[in-house]
């Protein structure tokens, strides 16, 4: 064991830094952007080491902290990570960094933006690093209150108002709390007698080996919790604030919400709907699966037809959503493997989108696709960074994409077929999008109305660099993350080797 | 010794040019002397060391039974490991050779051809991106190292097409080129998939062991299936019908890159994974069949568009394409020997036509209309040279070298069904003709005084002067050598010349340059007339049958109307049934504040009429309650 509590230093982080920035005079902005990025930095590095420094060959949690807060009610501050939250951990720093360099040249009341954008990074790394149920929801509502200021303050106004954006979004991540802690008491009430109940995770997990809980209040159970992380993931027909919310945040709201936030939802369903729900997990699988072939076609073709840059990455990452429903869905260490890998990577990769847009958007002051053109000439180092993200994002060999979706692609197939075959189909679909903006954003003949517009230089490649090159590190040496991840999956295998061979009501609905 | 560290070493060869890709990428780009110096040392660097696994491969007696493997792991997670390594055997050796060859005269090529570009650097890194990959695909030990590098050779196909990115066209072409080879990646990726499931190894080697045993067990059917699927992967690739129709459009990229990507190395990608993958094919007849049939349609079929096109890179890419169906046929008809044969003859005349056009068009300031061209052979000796003997390569003429590979595929496929070999022998005149055709129209007749050409400087020349030598002996010298002992699948095959074949084709060859003489050199029959007389046949011809058009519509309006009507389900349904409910909390909440009206009497009404329900409860319904209360 660790003497030193990392996860809690990680964790404080940016709740000093946030602090520090409520002291600081409001003139100051370059020291508010600096303190904001020292602090992130910092966060960064220490999580980059836990990275390095994770043994994977003990697997299981780590750097484990514990202290009871309200023993009556069975609550802990119990922190720990493995290889499913660890990588997330690290996506969380490494995209919170990054969007502090997004921001850099904010200039509409930046002390409250940086305040918010820390205050948020501490909600989302919290809900990954806790180990109890309790914490996890406080940590889960701590990101709606800022999401919603932010959206409303420093969103942008196209399709839709930001407001609406900023509303429908909020919404849905209060309805999905709202199912999920309905879901959540029904866990912590019906696991174990009064006395001895507890919100600890490993704890519930057991309470299902123990046989505390019914087939049937499993079925409910998970069905609420599918309702709840389910539309934080956008799965269909669930989906629909992602493409406005994302268009009407500003760059590096999206850029969280899009590349770690909805990923809560991908974590919940392992981390509680499979662990401690496996039974209710294994019945609502084939639903799961159906739903997420149309995430994957529907969100592609819907895409195909946008005029809006965000609105189109907004769809693609509903689109990539049904790939990891589909890899958790088909309930397989590979497929499984894939899910939580394909997460981490769709993150990196929309981030670095929604910053190369956020820069092209403060030069041209516009994203209506048929009024871009040509950007390339200008903006080739943006232009780099577009084309890095698009080329992860239909799945290059070499970038972080293709692995994830090769592993969910042999996971699912062995399980369901017919659906990978139509999932693996949006390979051509997700192509089709994304050459079509690549080609009609930055390349074509030069647009003089664009000479004026730089390309990124300085502080503002930090994001193009740094999201970039895991992109591209990760993708060569995949088995950096996969790795990892499959030291977080390898203690599943008994559960899911059981409930492969464990009979289903209805023998599994639809199946 | 040299040839042993380069055996062990072969890793390198694609790993070089990988770094240099790198390099001048991020850093060199600027420097277009330190860009191409660059990447010229490595091309030598990988060429030698090519030269060197080439030699060890005779020297230690590596055969097609006993490959020289090296794997390290590079994804392992639980119920699913993949490698990558090197796969060293006669066929990989010959490849090998092949391509750095090619790749170096080409870069050579390009210091003349791109001298004054203003993106030099960057073109220098996009070879050597195409030139890892490619040797990368060829060295795979299992499928999933082919597919990263299949995908890659697609991505630097994608770059070098698109390269002079402010035009439209060639932005459009690259992305036609990708997504229509996608279209045939979804095909393999399936069947790999199929391959992982049922085997649970991707791996060349096992599964050449595994297989057979499966087909004993359980028989073909299924994996019929899976080698259908897997060569849905090469017909995207090596653009066979149905899917060819990017690679026309791909001439839009710099000539150096037709020649290296688009005519000599990365198309017959596909062709080089059948053949790879023949311990697979060669159990099941109909895969074979598919495979023979798509191959002759292909040849026969784009040949017959090459026929009537006017771009001097289009008539050459049409020609690649029918080029391309031969090598497929040859493996239908199964024979690896001949397919193989041809691919390597066919890249060094190939490469050699192309270069020898890209000339032209340098020296005409980017003219590609034949018809603007003629009698370039005075001022251009060098190049016309180059491209005679690339003509007379093509449509088979003894010695050069296409006389001998396509000799061989003729055999084989006569021997193996009369229906392939006469379209294979129809397409072989037909190739004659149209590339006389162009050979007459852009050499000969009477210069244009609009055109000012010039010889080709030193740096072009040169690699004409040695795909001429390669286009001349690279055909006879293998035979005579025996090829076939080496580079084979099964036992190896010494069928010498068939002279009734050999000597059918070489006829057909001279007749339809005779008539293209006759049409376009002497002009003593008119091209026109005879174009005025069949106008149905030509214009099928002239506008390649349509499929382009087909394609363009199912793109717009099928893909596109989907995506419209289910953006419109989204706008509509979807969101309007979470804005519905959005509106009736707001109604709702709205028709209770009426309640709330603040007069004091209506309260005092509703309060004194609530009293009496509950009174009236009490008395009527409830007495015992009642009783209770009092008591």
């Amino acid at each position: 064991m660790t003497v030193f509590p990392f996860l809690t230093a990680i964790l404080f982080t940016p709740i000093f830094g946030m602090l520090v920035l409520a002291c600081l005079p409001r003139e100051a902005e370059r020291m508010i952007k600096l303190i904001a990025a020292v602090t992130m930095s910092v966060a960064f590095g220490l999580t980059a080491y836990l990275y390095w420094a994770y043994d994977f060959a003990r697997s299981g949690l780590q750097f484990t902290e514990s202290i009871p807060w309200i023993p009556e009610l069975g609550v802990s501050y119990a922190l720990g990570v493995d290889g499913i939250s660890l990588p997330l951990l690290f996506l969380t720093m490494l995209i919170g960094l990054a969007a502090v360099f997004a921001s850099w040249k904010l200039d509409k009341r930046p002390k409250e933006f940086f305040m918010l954008l820390l205050i948020l990074l501490t909600g989302v790394a919290g809900t990954f690093v806790t180990r109890d149920l309790f914490i996890f929801l406080l940590f889960y509502e701590l990101v709606v209150i800022p999401i919603y200021i932010m959206v409303i303050i420093w969103g942008s106004t196209k399709r839709v108002s930001k407001e609406y954006a900023g509303m429908k979004l909020t919404i849905y991540l209060l309805l999905g709390s709202a199912f999920m802690l309905v879901g959540v008491l029904a866990l912590y009430l019906n696991a174990y007698p009064p006395g001895s109940r507890t919100f600890s995770m490993e704890a519930l997990a057991q309470a299902h080996q123990l046989g505390h809980f019914s087939e049937e209040f499993q079925i409910f159970a998970f069905l609420l919790l599918l309702l709840g992380f389910g539309s934080l993931l956008s799965m269909w027909p669930f989906h629909s604030w992602s493409p406005d919310g994302y268009a009407g945040a500003p760059t590096a709201v999206s850029m969280i919400h899009a590349g770690v936030l909805k990923k809560i939802g991908g974590y919940g369903l392992i981390r509680l709907g499979l662990l401690v729900l496996p039974l209710g997990a294994k019945f609502w699988a084939p639903v799961i699966v159906g739903l997420a072939v149309v995430n994957v076609l529907y969100a592609a073709l819907v895409a195909l037809v946008q005029k809006d840059l965000k609105y189109v990455i907004g769809y693609s990452s509903v689109s990539h959503m049904g790939y990891v429903l589909i890899g958790f869905a088909a309930l397989n260490s590979v497929s499984i493997n894939g899910a939580i890998a394909n997460m981490f990577a769709h993150g990196v990769m929309s981030a670095l989108f929604f910053a190369m847009i956020g820069h092209v958007y403060d030069k041209t002051h516009t994203r209506h696709i048929p009024d871009l053109g040509g950007l390339a000439h200008q903006m080739p180092r943006v232009a780099t960074g577009f084309m890095l993200a698009g080329m992860a994002s239909l799945g290059l060999p070499g970038l972080i994409g293709f692995i994830p979706e090769f592993t969910i692609f042999v996971g699912a197939f062995r399980a369901y077929p017919w659906q990978a075959i139509l999932a693996i189909l949006g390979i051509v679909f997700t192509a089709l999008y994304i050459l079509r903006i690549l080609a009609n954003v930055l390349f074509g003949p030069r647009r003089p109305e664009f000479d004026h517009c730089a390309d990124a230089r300085g502080l503002e490649l930090v994001p193009l660099v740094l999201l970039g090159s895991v992109l591209v590190v990760f993708g060569i040496f995949p088995q950096l993350l996969m790795g990892m991840v499959n030291s977080g999956v390898e203690p599943m295998l008994p559960l899911l080797a059981k409930l492969h061979q464990a009979p289903s009501m209805l023998g599994g609905l639809l199946k | 010794m040299f040839h042993e560290y380069a055996l062990q070493h072969a890793w390198l060869i694609p790993l070089l040019p990988a770094i240099a890709f790198v390099l001048i990428g991020l850093w060199l780009r600027r420097v277009p002397l330190l860009s191409a110096g660059l990447a010229l040392a490595v091309s030598i660097a990988a060429f030698l060391l090519a030269c060197g696994v080439g030699q060890a491969v005779i020297a230690q007696g590596i055969t097609v039974e006993q490959p020289f493997i090296q794997r390290v792991p590079w994804v392992a997670i639980s119920g699913l490991s993949l490698d990558m390594g090197v796969f060293i055997d006669p066929i990989t050796a010959m490849m090998l050779v092949v391509v750095t060859l090619v790749s170096l005269m080409v870069q050579i090529y390009s210091l003349g051809y791109m001298q004054g570009d203003p993106g030099f650097g960057r073109f220098y890194a996009y070879l050597s991106l195409f030139v890892a990959a490619m040797l990368g695909l060829v060295i795979s030990v299992n499928f999933i190292q082919l597919f990263v590098f299949w995908e890659l050779v697609g991505l630097s196909s994608y770059l070098l097409i698109g390269y002079y990115f402010y035009k439209i066209s060639a932005r459009e072409a690259a992305k036609k080129a990708f997504i229509t080879t996608r279209i045939g990646d979804f095909g393999l990726l399936l069947g790999i998939l199929f391959l992982q499931i049922l085997f649970g190894t991707l791996d060349f080697a096992q599964l050449g062991l595994a297989i057979p045993a499966y087909v004993q067990q359980s028989g073909t059917g299924l994996l019929t299936l899976v080698a259908l699927l897997i060569f849905l992967g090469p017909i995207g690739k090596s653009g066979q019908f149905p899917l060819h129709v990017w690679l026309p459009d791909a001439m839009e990229g710099p000539t150096p890159v037709s020649a290296l990507i688009h005519a000599a190395t990365m198309v017959v990608a596909g062709v080089y994974l059948v053949a790879r993958v023949f311990f697979l094919f060669d159990l099941l007849p109909v895969a074979l069949q598919t495979v023979a049939w798509t191959g002759a349609i292909t040849a026969f079929f784009a040949a017959s568009i090459a026929l009537t096109q006017r771009e001097i890179k289009r008539i050459l890419a049409y020609s690649t394409i029918s080029q391309l169906g031969y090598m497929m046929l040859a493996l239908g008809v199964g024979s690896v020997t001949a397919s193989m044969f041809h691919l390597m003859t066919h890249a060094f005349f190939k490469a050699l036509l192309f270069l020898a056009a890209g000339a032209v068009i340098h020296a005409l300031h980017d003219q590609n209309d034949i018809f603007a061209m003629g009698g370039l052979r005075h001022k251009m000796p060098v190049t016309f040279a180059a491209m005679t003997v690339g003509v007379l390569a093509i449509a088979g003429i003894p010695p050069f070298a296409g006389f001998f590979s396509k000799d061989e595929i003729l055999l084989a496929a006569a021997q193996a069904s009369w229906p392939l070999y006469l379209m294979a022998v129809v397409t072989s005149g037909l190739t004659a003709f149209y590339m006389a055709r162009l050979l007459f129209v852009v050499f000969f007749g009477p210069e244009k005084p609009d055109n000012h050409p010039h010889e080709a400087p030193l740096s072009m020349c040169i690699p004409l002067g040695v795909l001429g030598v390669l286009a001349i002996v690279g055909g006879f010298v293998p035979y005579t050598y025996h090829f076939g002992d080496w580079v084979r699948f099964g036992p190896a095959s010494h069928s010498g010349l068939d002279w009734a074949i050999a000597g059918t084709s070489t006829a057909l060859a001279l007749l339809s340059i005779g008539l293209a003489w006759l049409m376009y050199g002497s002009g003593r029959v008119s091209a026109e007339r005879l174009a005025w007389r069949f106008p149905g046949l030509y214009r099928l011809s002239y506008h390649k049958y349509y499929i382009d058009e087909l394609y363009q519509w199912l793109n717009q309006t099928v893909v596109g109307g989907i995506g419209r009507a289910l953006y419109w389900l989204d706008l509509y349904v979807i969101d309007g049934i979470v804005n519905g409910l959005g509106k009736l909390t707001l109604r709702l909440g709205d028709g209770l504040r009426k309640i709330q009206t603040g007069q004091v009497q209506q309260y005092g009404l509703v309060l004194f009429g609530a009293i009496l329900l509950v009174a009236a409860w009490l008395v009527w319904i409830e007495p015992a309650l009642m009783g209770g209360v009092l008591s």
